[in-house]
């Protein structure tokens, strides 16, 4: 393990056991939070009682078929949007201000659409997360450097060639921005629309847990999600790292 | 099969303007006939079309008045098969090793894996990379990856090689070399060299023969004949008549030079 690495374990292994000493001690009272040995012990329970494990697959379900959603038709939206640059002008100001809107609030329109189902919920996380995917294949696409254009042209490749073998990995950097976001705002919005308006799921079962006073399974369940979104996003950076690694030689 | 390998008729390049800016009469008009086998060089001030020039016998540009040919054939809108490119800024990709940025183009021929691989391992030997096939570009310098997209031209062996000041990024020393190994391989090959340089003992060194262009539209004030004999080397700018061509070339280039820089 690298230098960096064993600081960040230590330093969260330090935040875990003062956590611990407070709610031992008393010094944070158990109905504000519980003994991350607790949290881990309930979480323990869950899963080796199959309990919620519905749960858990159709939050995941909504959020990776968000996701995909978002990546794929974000990133044709791109090409196409670049390919017109008049209508990337008229769209420029609608895209740096997309996420200033609280997205939230569209709820009752999403289930007044779609009804009470999962489909509101990964319309939202949809929403969400596919401007990110836009605005990075806009990105990306822009810093294609022109020479490279060039040496694809001299070396006579096809479109298709072109695209796959000089354009893409040329704008890989900015679209794996993209993606990173995408999963990013993807988990976001689904789990927070399931607060609001699910009737199973992740979200929901946490907002279930906190109206029914069940302070240990809602620790359990967030100590969940932070620890699965935290592990998700732990991997895309190492192996964004990695990738970067090498052409940018640090 | 004529004499004339590449030639530009009334050649002119102009850029349409954009608000606020009038057109850019870059390049012209120029007339050039590259015989079969010659090396070429083109020497002129800076900004005044020599990398238009190049691009428009490379098919990348289309010029606004006269016309293009390369082995009795117009050059279009795309690169004519035979023609080799490299280009003056880093060009190299990223994301791939020193080995396969070389082996780019050969992927896409029809030659076997074995040739590929002779030819790829000759041309890192030849441009001093063996030792680098597994890098990055990214983990060498400005001038080892300008060798690296030289390698990647000279591998597909092309029949009209245009180099677009390829050894800028290099020091004195080694741009010799490289110039005696260029040399070497237009001698091997009998391609038809055409090099844009800044460096005029270079251009003197290497050509057939050397053009001078004005300041911007560039057109041709001069055309140079070196007489040296096939088999030279950088050896000679010992020679006394090597001084005598650099002479004429700066003479030629200088006015021009003080004229693009805005003091005439
Ligand atoms: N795509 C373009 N659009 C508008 N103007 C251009 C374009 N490309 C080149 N020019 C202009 O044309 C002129 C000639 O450019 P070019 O790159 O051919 O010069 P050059 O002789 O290669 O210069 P250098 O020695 O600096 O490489 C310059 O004034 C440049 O600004
Ligand atoms: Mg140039």
């Amino acid at each position: 393990m690298t230098r960096a690495g064993a600081w960040r374990l230590g330093l969260l292994a330090g935040f875990a056991l003062a956590l611990e000493l407070a709610t031992r001690t008393g010094a944070i009272s158990h109905t504000i939070l519980i003994p991350p040995s607790a949290m881990l012990a309930r979480l323990a329970g869950i899963v080796a009682e199959g309990q919620l494990v519905d749960d858990i697959a159709f939050t995941l379900l909504s959020v990776l078929t968000a996701f995909a959603l978002a990546v794929s038709t974000g990133f044709l939206a791109g090409i196409g949007i670049h390919a017109l640059p008049r209508l990337r002008r008229a769209l420029d100001p609608f895209f740096a201000t997309y996420y200033a809107v609280p997205f939230f609030v569209f709820y009752p329109v999403m289930i007044a659409i779609f009804g009470l189902s999962k489909l509101p919920v990964i319309a939202i996380a949809y929403l969400f997360a596919v401007v990110a995917m836009i605005v990075n294949t806009l990105n990306g696409l822009d810093r294609i450097p022109r020479v490279l254009a060039k040496v694809a042209r001299v070396h006579r490749l096809s479109w298709a060639d072109a695209a796959w073998n000089v354009k893409l990995p040329a704008a890989a950097p900015n679209l794996f921005t993209g993606i990173k976001l995408a999963i990013a705002y993807a988990f976001i919005g689904t789990i927070a629309s399931e607060f609001i308006m699910a009737t199973s799921g992740l979200g929901y079962s946490i907002a279930y847990a906190y109206n029914n006073f069940d302070n240990r399974t809602m620790y359990a369940l967030m100590l969940f999600v932070v620890a699965l979104v935290g592990a998700i996003n732990l991997g895309l950076y190492e192996w964004e790292k990695r990738l970067m690694k090498r052409r940018t030689g640090r | 099969m004529s004499q004339i390998h590449a030639r530009l008729a009334g050649v002119t390049r102009v850029f349409p303007g954009s608000a606020g800016h009038g057109d850019v009469h870059a390049l012209g008009p120029v007339d050039l006939d590259l015989a079969r086998g010659e090396f070429f060089s083109v020497v002129g001030p800076s900004g005044c079309g020599k990398s238009t020039l190049l691009e428009v016998l490379a098919g990348l540009q289309t010029p606004t008045q006269g016309a293009a040919a390369f082995e009795d054939k117009p050059i279009g809108a795309e690169t004519p098969e035979g023609v080799g490119v490299v280009f003056q800024e880093d060009s190299s990709f990223p994301w791939l090793t020193v080995w396969d940025n070389v082996a780019f183009g050969l992927k896409r021929t029809a030659l076997s894996g074995a040739e590929i691989e002779t030819r790829v391992r000759d041309a890192l030997a030849f441009m001093g990379l063996k030792d680098f096939h597994k890098a990055f570009p990214a983990q060498l310098s400005g001038g080892m990856r300008q060798r690296v997209c030289i390698a990647r031209t000279l591998v597909l062996r092309p029949r009209l090689i245009l180099l677009d000041e390829p050894f800028g990024a290099l020091d004195q020393q080694t741009r010799l070399l490289m110039g005696d190994e260029l040399l070497r391989l237009w001698r091997e090959t009998g391609a038809t060299v055409l090099l844009i340089t800044h460096a005029l003992d270079e251009a003197a060194m290497l050509s057939t023969r050397v053009g001078v262009m004005s300041s911007r539209p560039g057109r041709f004030i001069d055309l140079v004949e070196t007489g040296w004999p096939r088999d030279r080397d950088s050896r000679i700018v010992a020679d006394p008549a090597f001084g005598a061509v650099t002479a004429r070339l700066w003479s030629n280039l200088r006015g021009e030079s003080l004229k693009a820089m805005g003091h005439a």
